[in-house]
């Protein structure tokens, strides 16, 4: 009897310390996710009408939109050329500003200056940069002797030309988490294979990069959701243009809800985007997480 | 300040319920206190070059000392669409503002929306009722629909062609005649591309933005008019439409006096300034802009014809949201009246640029000299004979947007003009279809 009453004070006890968080969550995740699932299944009311219930157009409506395709193969072609290059660039420049050079707080800060930038901020210089009769990249290509390029008025460079800003702009930022990991691997591991004759190479694949893999995950974790969350410098740079050549997911969602006041249509978007993120997510705790070693 | 003013009004408002006779008279002369001054929230957009938000600000302050009794919150909110999405957000989130300079074509979205009265419903003296006819005709084609109200024009415009007089010149053209006809403007600025030897391009037309502002210009020269009066039509494949973009594509591709791939918007201006293009296409909302900067003789003129002299009007309507009290409603109608009253619209378009929305305005002394000292003020205005509504419909953000595309699309050459047009008639006539469902 004593014994049971104990037990329920201590899931009382349990239950109380989970609730903020499960109202925090409930509130600001789950619940607008169910919203927006609801959403989905609905048609946006005319002049303060009711929404009208319509099953699975909407989806039906994004299998057949061109426009979404388009988007999410852009998407994919973000993601695939950002996180692996900014992920690299970040770690050479780590292991860069790690070693003992003159100037090294230098230019580690030089390194992050591009991180501490607002988007905005960042994008609307970067718009003069790739301006194609005054922007500086053309100045400098005329100065070659090369003619310029309409670095974000030619679909064939437009999206190139946003991922190498989004590298600029995130590299420096995951080039900290790279450092801080590096400067806690402990100095004896590199004695030790000194001692042993390793070379550098061989140390660096061999010992550094295994002990970095948790830092990489979470950075590629968080080079993920930032592919996915980008929407602020596509208003500044090319407002998805042309002709939908720099339209991501986020963005098309964006419009959807308040340049078209389709709220419904861009909830189904947004379903659709959350079941491919629960499938990456997924495969990170199978795949991912059973591969690395934490310390 | 004013939030936490009102949060102290909540609490003390909740404890007199409790009963505190002390904090309930307190509370009584807090209340006397916000019916002293009516507070007002608008938001508003900036979509062309100069400090406009300090005019805005120096005009809301001046309206604040001679009407000690209101008190207007403006909001700057970005460019058009950023403060459509503003305003929806506040009013989603409980906190509608009472007025605010939106998009003078969001008006179907914003009735579809339901968040908008028509000032018919609001105005009450003969005098008011005047007050909404004195407007230019013209612009309140947009504001307009079955006979009421619903927006009032204030930062209006058309597009106009700006010209570098210098570099007409040194290509052997007449520096004070632009071109007349749709010929003549590929003639000459072929003619300025040549002299410079490839150094200055001869015309550059914004395709970001608002692409389907500029075609809508080509077009109507052309003879043709995209849409219906009602927003529930558009003619994008017409061959009328089609022979437009067809003209502009041509520019850059046959001419070869307008760069390739797409023109930013917001940097045109720039490139004009720094004389990288001897004319451009730009809203006269860079009028003021462009003369402060210049180090060169420009000169501003209407745009070129082919059947006819055309632009579409453009820019931003002030509206009255739904919701708010009578009062509000009352002072949000002083306040409107104030900014569009000829001397206040005489003195923002001298600062900008943007049309005197008013043939009143230009009767005012201010106006009458500055467009007699700068002649190429009255052009907007004197354009407006031949101007037309701008692109409105229902799914107004879809239906622009296809149109959008379709320019692009054809600029940059991964499609034909006729292929763009038919494909965007096709994704504006879904979008319709969705929307007369909805209905």
């Amino acid at each position: 009897m004593v014994i049971q009453n104990a037990d329920r004070r201590m899931q009382i006890y349990g239950a109380l310390l989970l609730l903020p968080a499960a109202v925090l969550l409930g509130t600001f995740a789950y619940l607008p996710t169910v919203a927006t699932l609801i959403n989905s299944f609905f048609l946006p009311g005319f002049r303060g009408a009711p929404p009208e219930f319509v099953g699975l157009e909407n989806y039906a409506m994004l299998v057949e939109d061109v426009t979404f395709w388009k988007v999410a193969r852009n998407n994919l072609i973000y993601a695939l050329g950002t996180i692996p290059t900014s992920i690299a660039l970040a770690l050479g420049m780590a292991l860069f500003v790690n070693a003992r050079l003159p100037g090294r707080g230098f230019v580690r800060m030089a390194y992050f200056t591009p991180t501490i930038l607002p988007m905005i901020a960042a994008a609307n210089i970067w718009m003069f940069f790739y301006a194609p009769q005054i922007g500086l990249f053309n100045k400098l290509l005329g100065a070659l002797g090369l003619s310029g390029v309409n670095w974000l008025g030619d679909p064939g460079m437009a999206l190139t030309s946003v991922i190498v800003m989004t590298v600029w702009k995130e590299a420096g930022f995951f080039m900290i988490f790279y450092l801080a990991a590096l400067q806690s691997i402990p100095p004896e591991l590199k004695e030790a294979s000194d001692l042993e004759g390793t070379s550098r190479w061989s140390f660096f694949w061999r010992v550094t990069f295994p002990l970095l893999m948790p830092t990489t995950l979470f950075v590629l974790i968080n080079a993920l959701i930032n592919a996915v969350r980008v929407v602020d410098h596509l208003f500044i740079l090319t407002k998805g243009g042309p002709n939908n050549a720099t339209n991501l997911l986020l963005y098309y969602v964006y419009e959807n809800a308040f340049s078209f006041f389709d709220r419904t249509y861009a909830a189904t978007i947004t379903v659709v985007i959350l079941l491919v993120l629960a499938v990456v997510a997924t495969l990170k705790f199978t795949v991912l997480d059973r591969r690395t070693h934490y310390q | 300040m004013n939030a936490r003013f009102s949060l102290v009004k909540d609490s003390l408002a909740k404890r007199s319920r409790m009963g505190a006779a002390a904090l309930a008279g307190l509370l009584a002369a807090g209340s006397l206190n916000a019916q002293a001054q009516t507070e007002l929230t608008m938001y508003y957009p900036v979509a062309v070059g100069g400090a406009l938000t300090d005019v805005i600000d120096g005009l809301v302050a001046e309206f604040e000392n001679e009407h000690p009794d209101i008190s207007v919150d403006a909001i700057y909110a970005g460019n058009y669409d950023d403060t459509r999405v503003r305003a929806m957000s506040a009013i989603e989130a409980g906190e509608a503002p009472q007025l605010s300079v939106l998009f003078s074509i969001d008006l179907f979205d914003l009735l579809e929306q339901d968040a908008i009265i028509a000032f018919d419903e609001v105005v009450e003296s003969e005098e008011e009722r005047e007050w909404l006819d004195s407007f230019y005709p013209g612009l309140m084609e947009n504001g307009r629909i079955d006979g009421q109200t619903y927006g009032i024009p204030f930062q209006r415009s058309t597009i106009v062609l700006y010209w570098n007089k210098d570099a007409f010149e040194a290509a052997g053209l007449d520096p004070e005649t632009p071109p007349e006809t749709w010929e003549e403007m590929a003639e000459m600025a072929a003619a300025v591309r040549e002299a410079s030897g490839g150094e200055q391009w001869g015309v550059m037309v914004p395709s970001t933005g608002y692409p389907y502002w500029m075609f809508q210009a080509f077009a109507f020269q052309d003879g043709h008019r995209l849409m219906n009066e009602e927003g529930t039509e558009v003619y994008f494949d017409d061959p009328a439409a089609i022979e437009a973009l067809e003209y502009w594509v041509s520019l850059a591709e046959e001419h070869e006096a307008m760069p390739d791939g797409t023109i930013e918007w917001g940097t045109l201006r720039q490139n004009f300034l720094e004389e990288s293009t001897a004319m451009m296409w730009h809203s006269t909302g860079n009028l003021t802009a462009v003369r402060n900067d210049a180090s060169f003789d420009f000169g501003v003129a209407m745009l070129p014809m082919k059947e006819q002299r055309g632009s579409p009007t453009g820019g931003g309507n002030f509206y009255l949201f739904k919701g708010s009290s009578e009062e509000e409603q009352h002072a949000a109608l002083t306040f409107i009246r104030w900014m569009t009253a000829p001397e206040r619209a005489a003195a923002w378009s001298i600062e900008t640029g943007y049309m005197g929305v008013s043939p009143a305005a230009y009767e005012t002394q201010a106006l009458q000299s500055y467009v007699e000292e700068f002649p190429p003020a009255a052009v907007a205005r004197d354009q407006l004979e031949h101007a037309t509504a701008e692109l409105a419909t229902y799914q107004g953000g879809r239906v622009r947007r296809a149109l959008d595309n379709a320019v692009q699309a054809a600029l940059t050459g991964q499609m034909s003009p006729e292929e763009a047009l038919k494909q965007a008639q096709a994704e504006a006539d879904a979008a319709l279809r969705r929307y007369a469902r909805s209905r």
